[in-house]
């Protein structure tokens, strides 16, 4: 039996899956004990847990334990990395490259940077969402001590090339950070491999609870160090304090072996969904797939729908199916959205994007629905539409003087 | 952000979508809004020659929800309203009516615009003198 309503909005959060949530339960309430506290059994109970969740979540993304330090969340972790590299290495320079698509927690961090007499380059990508490796290499100068590039975008789901970016980082000495919140549990993500210095995650976006993720930060070859940017108790080696958040601590750790686990899995099942429900869609006339289609996660599809507004077409269906859309009209600030304007779209194409992010918990059913109710209301909206009657007239729109308002 | 039902109703069962004949003489056509911003609004209103009663009314609007019912609702009220009467429609009015938030006034002023825009276009048409009315900004 169909569900209503279907969650297709899984790179804004996930459920927390339930063999998750039951692992995190007792820590509530049994043991609730403080991870710091060393000497009785509340603590070395808490502490123990702690652990093991630290082995979990090195275990998915190939690193040593001692190397997680736990946040509040990615865009703290992200806060910890850019900061804390900037401040640690001032010593050898202020420079910091980045690119125009990375999410805001990345991107207001720099402009915070900025501020504090740090200079940041952020670079173009292609029309794929792509970043050019040569104008990645042209920027570097003298004084550059980290590059902070995405492994995956949230908007359009575009895979970075992060083992030639980490490679271009390396040759130049320099640190390279990524943000991999959309990545990690859904890709093979290696810090090893991949050659990732320092790396932003979160346990919300892969069936884990809200409220904890994690900065991995690499303790040999080179060795790097962050100041911390919460100061207190020394917890997390002196790079974070602040009392554990245990439950979701744990809860982060299980996700993270069942992401591990079922990765696999997960990604056969959820591809065919995705390339069904994106087909499909992308049979109604003057609609477009945003950003590369091979480089990208396989829950992903960022598609517009030339001719109707992003918010309105949601609104046909938004009761029933939770997506989200680049339009301006979803956000507060008018604008819409900035990852789709830098992939060169219009403001028009970017107004009319709806992104699908599916789950492991996808059925095709839900997929079946979503397809037929989104063709349905972009025609009936498209029926509705100016711009779509001068169109089909033959008029073209970049002529028509528009009376801006 | 959650709509007024009103808003919701017109959404669904939008009235009077439509177009009609551009070149007739009897027919005013305002078309305002640009796709950069997300919004596009064109509508027309057809006057009774004899009488000065706008006697039909329709739009087309690439937008959100609410600028979608905002025409909507323009429509209705322009039937059967004198062309000096339908001047006077005020975007509060559209607002009030709909229950539109704060962040969607400018769907009510988009509407209040693409009305006088038709019009003026109808006046124009017919050698009559454009009216002028008060500017409002919007965005």
């Amino acid at each position: 039996m169909l569900k209503l309503p279907i969650y297709l909005d899984n790179n804004a959060t996930t459920p927390v899956d339930p063999r998750v949530l039951e692992t995190m339960l007792p820590y509530f309430t049994n043991h609730f004990g403080n991870a710091a506290s060393r000497n009785h059994p509340f603590g070395w109970e808490a502490e123990e847990a702690v652990d093991y969740a630290r082995e979990q979540v090195a275990q998915l993304v190939g690193c040593d334990a001692k190397e997680i330090i736990f946040t509040s969340g990615a865009t703290e972790a992200d806060n910890l990395a850019l900061k804390g590299v900037f401040e640690m290495y001032a010593s050898k320079g202020n420079h910091i490259i980045t690119v125009t698509t990375e999410h805001k927690a990345v991107l207001d961090t720099c402009k915070h940077i900025e501020k504090l007499g740090g200079e940041v380059t952020y670079l173009d990508v292609e029309e794929d969402g792509l970043l050019d490796l040569s104008k990645l290499e042209a920027a570097i100068k003298p004084s550059t001590i980290l590059i902070a590039v995405m492994y995956a975008n949230n908007e359009i789901g575009v895979v970075q090339p992060v083992k030639e970016i980490s490679a271009i980082a390396k040759k130049h000495g320099i640190l390279f950070f990524t943000d991999a919140t959309q990545a990690v549990g859904k890709i093979p993500v290696d810090v090893m491999k991949d050659g990732i210095d320092l790396m932003a995650f979160s346990a919300h976006k892969m069936y884990g609870p809200k409220g904890v993720g994690a900065l991995y930060v690499r303790r040999k070859n080179p060795r790097v160090k962050v100041t911390a940017q919460i100061d207190g108790g020394g917890h997390e080696r002196g790079m974070r304090s602040g009392t554990l958040n245990v439950p979701g601590i744990v809860g982060f750790g299980k996700a993270c072996e069942l992401c591990r686990l079922e990765m696999e899995e997960n990604t056969k099942r959820i591809t065919v969904l995705r390339n069904k429900l994106e087909n499909e869609l992308l049979q109604l006339e003057e609609s477009y797939l945003n950003g590369n289609k091979e480089q990208r996660l396989p829950h992903v599809s960022n598609i517009s729908f030339k001719y109707v507004e992003g918010e309105g077409l949601m609104m046909g269906f938004n009761k029933n199916i939770a997506v989200s859309s680049g339009s301006a009209c979803t956000s507060a600030s008018l604008e819409p959205s900035y990852v789709l304007k830098a992939l060169g779209l219009g403001d028009d194409l970017a107004h009319s994007s709806l992104r699908f992010g599916l789950s492991r918990f996808t059925t095709e059913e839900e997929i079946d629905y979503t397809i037929q109710a989104v063709r349905e209301t972009v025609l009936k909206l498209r029926e509705m539409s100016p711009l779509w009657e001068m169109h089909k007239d033959g008029i073209d729109l970049t002529t028509v003087e528009w009376a801006h308002h | 952000m959650a709509y007024s039902d009103k808003v919701i109703d017109h959404y669904s069962n939008p009235k009077n979508v439509g177009t009609l004949d551009k070149s007739s003489k009897s027919v005013g056509t305002g078309l305002v809004g640009a796709p950069e911003c997300g919004d596009v609004m064109r509508l027309q209103i057809e006057v009774d020659d004899t009488t000065g009663v706008i006697k039909d009314a329709k739009f087309k609007t690439f937008g959100c929800g609410s600028a979608i019912a905002s025409s909507s609702l323009a429509t209705e009220w322009l039937k059967g309203k004198s062309v000096d009467e339908a001047g006077k429609i005020d975007n509060m009015d559209i607002v009030e009516e709909l229950n539109l938030p704060p962040v969607k006034i400018h769907c009510s002023v988009l509407a209040e615009d693409a009305i006088k825009a038709a019009i003026n276009d109808y006046r124009k048409k017919n050698g009559l003198e454009e009216m002028t009315f008060d500017e409002k900004r919007v965005h």
